[in-house]
């Protein structure tokens, strides 16, 4: 005879979890007196929000489900946030809820919230377990969901009599999950994938553009081996930056909203764009109808629903971005003959660099250069959300797939240093870094409690601006320099980290910057640096919203 | 932009109705007419949904609709052979013996039947298509429509092709 509780942590471990991200609560009692004694590593954080974001974290860093635990009402609202950052970024995570007992369900009981109605639009699939014997079914197939086809969260939520509830037999575990509505498909349809390398072969000035679905496919190294023998350009999206290495030759960086120069003049003019794993996001295409307006669109992607859905391609390619790049890989014969393409682009890199004024004022741009060359490409670098996001983006070199963990879809302030944790415990071996906001580190600083406690060695570089910088940036620009309500009192952060336990500095000068990263480096255990930069630093360069990708300001033009 | 008639199969499970609604308007797009039953299999259920857009609006629903885990199967019968049916129920008001037995007549010319007859009102049933329910609607509204219900288009393939599982 055992319980649901014991189900459920039995199913977890069958699942391979050895880590989650929890707080408790009334109804989720009977399953933390389980995990009392059970071999999972349970985290308790300071905020039900910050275990979704850490069990996101994980997962990013891992390419495992991560796993995240709250009690019912409150709790399983403050997920919501988490669970939809991960929604939108495709992220495997399973987020387990207690619930009231189900006599109470629909009931307006004490801490009761419909919250697998509320995450519906949220979440890849959610379930509401009615009982006991079904928990180990529910659990497997919930794994399954959020990590086949496009990843994406899982709700479980389990009411509390399900929990104490008890199973007599236990059905044995299928070895595999079949269900008839969720059949992902994988491999590439043959004639689609005949007709892109033939327009592969026919073009003249191909690009690639690269997002995070390369990554979550683990098709790093297809991609690179696809552009060194064809010798074709990339870019790719903020998601998925670390999929080709930050110097590669044919790497052109970010596109978009904030690229660079030559990634958008080269989207502009190529006539072939080879877009895998993206989805044409407003933030990338700028204005649609000038977005590869000369171009032929390959689309890759194990998302039909999103090849067509904002731009129409000519060749479609449903399945995994890995399976169809080496499969075109393979099959390519001839390597690519599009030097003046490439000269044209060596002309653009040359020309219109990404810069900024160092003028040994503390500027933020030189603090992430100087980090990634401390850590030379090791190293995870998670960050929040607004100008520290961007900078980070733009300066540092990401030499591998699964080191730049950033929230792009939902662009959640507060992501980052929550997120570190979960990469820390998915990558105990790497130096994890939170490129912050003095805004966003605000909105989950709660969780400095929780990095003292366990000593997650994770360092929290707050790029501390006085502003939410982003939006001042926006006012500056677009709104007449009418700051409102973006200005920030300055907060002595090292003494806020004190008070938790954690050493850290506060950095003013740019000659500072370089020891006050290797302390950070060389400190065990979590280290907060609090860089007072230049208040009104701008991330150039920047495509008005509605504007064509080539009509960027603040360039090296301007 | 067209009405196109969506059948979709899918698990018959709680919340499920929800789901499928749920993506409608959390994506922009108008229900014109639902139409929701259990069907041949056991454990799944069968909803047509009439909705207005064009191709590609279309085509990203289903597509959409594709990605709930509780959907087998979605085809869009606009296009092909069909059959399609709907049900509805009219209460006309009767103020006359004269507007009575023109009601009737009128009923009798549409083969609607008279499901219910009291002293002030009669209760009409039509079952056909929309374009012939609104007819019908639109002469018994000089007498008054006191209350009027539609079942909501359901359709399916003529011959022997199915909208089944396996998507
Ligand atoms: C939860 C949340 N609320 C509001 C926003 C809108 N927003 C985007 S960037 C930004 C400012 C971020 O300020 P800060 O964290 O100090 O970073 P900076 O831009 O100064 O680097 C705001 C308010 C958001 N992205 N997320």
């Amino acid at each position: 005879m055992k319980t649901g509780a014991k189900l459920l942590i039995e199913g977890l471990q069958r699942e391979g979890v050895e880590t989650i991200f929890g707080y408790p609560g009334g109804v989720v009692l009977p399953i933390y007196d389980e995990l009392y004694d059970s071999p999972l590593r349970h985290i308790l954080v300071r905020h039900e929000q910050a275990a979704a974001h850490a069990a996101d974290g994980y997962a990013r860093a891992s390419g495992r489900v991560g796993v995240c635990l709250a009690t019912s009402g409150p709790g399983a609202c403050n997920l919501v946030t988490g669970i939809a950052t991960a929604y939108m970024d495709s992220i495997p995570i399973v987020a387990i809820t207690g619930q009231v007992p189900t006599s109470l369900l629909g009931n307006d009981a004490f801490q009761e919230s419909d919250i697998t109605g509320i995450t519906m639009p949220v979440t890849k699939h959610n379930y509401l377990v009615k009982k006991a014997a079904d928990l180990p079914r529910v659990i497997q197939e919930a794994f399954y969901i959020a990590g086949t086809g496009r990843p994406g969260p899982v709700l479980i939520d389990i009411p509390k009599d399900v929990s104490t509830g008890t199973v007599e037999i236990e059905l044995p575990r299928e070895e595999t999950v079949t269900l008839r509505g969720y059949q992902p498909t994988y491999k590439g349809h043959q004639r689609q994938i005949d007709r892109a390398i033939e327009l592969i072969t026919l073009a003249e000035r191909p690009l690639v553009y690269a997002g995070g679905g390369v990554v979550l496919s683990n098709a790093s190294g297809e991609l690179v081996r696809l552009v060194e023998q064809m010798m074709i350009p990339v870019t790719t999206t903020l998601m998925g930056l670390g999929a080709i290495p930050g110097d590669h030759p044919l790497n052109l960086g970010m596109l978009g909203m904030h690229g660079t120069e030559y990634a958008n003049f080269a989207v502009t003019e190529c006539d072939l764009l080879i877009a895998v794993g993206v989805r044409f996001d407003d933030r990338v295409t700028g204005k649609l109808d000038t977005f590869a307006p000369h171009a032929k669109i390959i689309h890759v992607d194990i998302d039909p629903a999103e090849i067509g859905k904002n731009k129409q391609v000519d060749v479609p390619i449903v399945g995994d971005v890995g399976n169809i790049l080496g499969e075109i890989v393979i099959r390519l014969q001839k390597t690519g003959q599009y030097h003046p393409w490439l000269e044209k682009i060596k002309g653009w890199k040359k020309k219109h660099p990404l810069r900024y004024k160092d003028d040994g004022k503390l500027r933020p741009q030189y603090i992430i250069q100087q980090l990634s060359d401390l850590l030379k490409g090791e190293g995870i670098i998670v960050s929040e959300v607004g100008q520290n996001q961007m900078w980070t983006a733009q300066y540092y070199c990401f030499r591998k797939p699964r080191t730049w963990i950033t929230s792009g879809g939902l662009g959640t302030m507060g992501y980052g240093l929550p997120a570190s944790m979960g990469v820390h415990y998915a990558r105990p071996d790497q130096a994890v870094f939170d490129i912050a906001g003095d805004g966003s580190i605000q909105m989950n600083i709660q969780e400095f409690g929780t990095i003292a406690q366990y000593k997650i060695p994770v360092k929290v570089a707050i790029l501390n601006n006085q502003y939410l910088g982003m939006v001042r940036q926006w006012q500056e620009l677009f709104y007449d320099r009418r700051y409102s309500f973006t200005e920030l009192p300055p907060v002595d952060f090292v003494k806020i980290g004190q008070a938790y336990g954690i050493d850290g500095i506060r950095v003013e000068s740019r000659d500072d910057v370089q020891s006050a990263l290797k302390t950070a480096i060389d400190t065990p255990g979590p280290f907060i640096l609090d860089f007072r930069i230049e208040r009104e630093e701008n991330v150039f360069p920047i495509v008005p919203p509605g504007a064509a990708n080539n009509e960027m300001i603040g360039g090296s033009n301007s | 932009m067209k009405p196109h008639s969506l059948s979709i199969l899918v698990e018959n499970r709680a919340g499920v109705l929800s789901r499928v609604t749920g993506l409608f308007s959390r994506r922009g797009f108008n229900i014109e007419s639902l139409a929701v039953g259990t069907c041949e299999e056991p454990g799944m259920s069968r909803i047509t949904i009439v909705c207005i857009g064009d191709d590609a609006q279309i085509e990203q629903v289903m597509k959409q609709l594709n990605k709930l885990i509780d959907v087998i199967k979605v085809s869009d019968l606009t296009g092909n052979e069909r059959v399609e049916r709907e049900l509805a129920m009219i209460k006309v008001t009767v103020d006359s013996g004269a507007s009575r037995s023109e009601i009737l007549q009128i009923a009798q010319i549409f083969r609607a039947q008279v499901v219910d007859m009291g002293t002030k009102t009669i209760v009409l049933q039509i079952t056909g298509n929309t374009e012939k329910i609104d007819a019908l609607e639109t002469l018994l509204r000089q007498y008054g429509v006191k209350e009027l219900v539609r079942t909501g288009k359901i359709g399916m393939l003529r011959g022997s092709k199915t909208v089944k599982s396996g998507k």
